[in-house]
């Protein structure tokens, strides 16, 4: 992030000085400083409010209804890690907390999965934790809360009608996702040394190795 | 009345009363969750005032135009709006550098325009994936991750060109 601040805005001062509106720059810096915290504070309603809707939806158990929910489809994506009890509700806890938007709640079940199927594996990451992973890159969001709350403090009509279409985009994006992942698997992309795990082998194989 | 303007209070009298149902404390759950949205703010806010200032520097000094144009030909093809090069760019990277550059856009072309909204739709519907593969492979240990990056990127890409056609099909014209 280094590189890219500092080149945005040495470009930006040498673009200025190309272009005759160095003045523009100089204004413009000040005002994005305060623009960010104006945005911030107007954000913070909406996120605010949408985070104490998600704790309740978490606390009254929604979040594991909707983690049961995903387990068939889980079984049928992750054959092999969900033969494991243990890492089935891993990662169906952090498929459900990624779709409630629970960023926080999200990670830690990911990474006790992530580790589980990375067991003698030898640091290569297998087909399964590559689509795990793959997963979590592709955004399955419900409601964007922080989205909708900068939307509203830009004056947005309908901060929220922007839904459906964040769904379908999330939809494909993850069909593409999980198509892609699926494929090169099976090409057998990027795999160079003979050790990869083969097909239908368990991936819990800590002791033999 | 519209669906999308009801969705809002019935979803949150709902969560509400289901809640209550359950027994939980509906009142304390609501704060506590508030005050985590707080320290979400709290957090995004220095980097904020770093990247917005860097961003609207960048679009002042006539740089933006110039990516944008760079990139016009291509993107129009695709039915992007080049408009949104430099967010397509940062989105992968940077989690709060997409959201300055996001909001900047949201903010300089409306929240209800075609670019304001599609901006929007990209930031909800792609995650940091540089950031999460880090994460992930970091704390499994994982050294050689395979096939992860390009599937993830098709993923993100996909997802942008979905934005954008799914703010055609949902707001035409």
């Amino acid at each position: 992030m280094t590189v890219v601040w500092t080149g945005m805005v040495a470009v930006s001062v040498l673009f200025g000085a190309l272009t005759g509106r160095l003045d523009a720059v100089a204004s413009a810096a000040l005002e994005g400083a305060s623009a960010a915290v104006t945005l911030c504070i107007s954000t913070a309603g909406v996120l605010c409010l949408w985070s104490g809707v998600m704790e309740i939806m978490r606390r009254c158990g929604l979040a594991e209804k909707l983690a049961r929910a995903f387990r068939p489809l889980l079984r049928l994506l992750l054959p092999q890690a969900c033969r494991d009890a243990d890492t089935l509700a891993s990662i169906s806890a952090n498929v459900s907390a990624n779709l409630l938007g629970l960023g926080n709640a999200a990670t830690p079940p990911g990474i006790r999965a992530a580790e589980r199927m990375a067991r003698g594996c030898g640091g290569v990451a297998s087909d399964e934790l590559c689509l795990l992973v793959v997963l979590n890159t592709a955004s399955i969001q419900l409601i964007p809360a922080t989205v909708a709350g900068v939307r509203a403090a830009c004056g947005a009509r309908a901060p929220f009608d922007i839904l459906p279409a964040v769904w379908l985009a999330s939809a494909l994006s993850v069909t593409a996702g999980i198509l892609a992942a699926k494929g090169m698997a099976r090409v057998g992309l990027c795999v160079r040394r003979p050790r990869r795990q083969r097909r239908g082998a368990p991936v819990r194989r800590g002791a033999a190795l | 009345m519209k669906l999308s303007s009801l969705a809002v209070p019935l979803l949150l009298a709902g969560t509400a009363v289901y809640a209550m149902t359950r027994k939980v404390d509906v009142y304390d759950a609501l704060t506590a969750g508030a005050g985590d949205g707080l320290t979400i703010i709290l957090r995004i806010l220095p980097a904020l005032v770093g990247l917005l200032t860097a961003v609207s520097m960048f679009r002042a000094s006539g740089a933006m135009e110039w990516l944008t144009g760079l990139c016009s030909p291509l993107l129009s093809k695709l039915g992007v709006p080049a408009e949104l090069m430099p967010l397509m760019l940062i989105r992968p990277i940077s989690g709060n550098g997409a959201l300055a550059v996001g909001s900047e856009l949201i903010r300089t072309y409306g929240a209800d325009s075609t670019v304001g909204r599609t901006a929007a739709v990209m930031l909800g519907s792609t995650e940091t994936t540089f950031y999460t593969i880090a994460v992930y492979y970091g704390s499994a240990g994982i050294r050689r991750t395979r096939h992860t990056i390009p599937a993830a990127i098709t993923a993100d890409l996909a997802g942008f060109f979905a934005s954008a056609l799914a703010v055609r099909i949902f707001f035409p014209g």
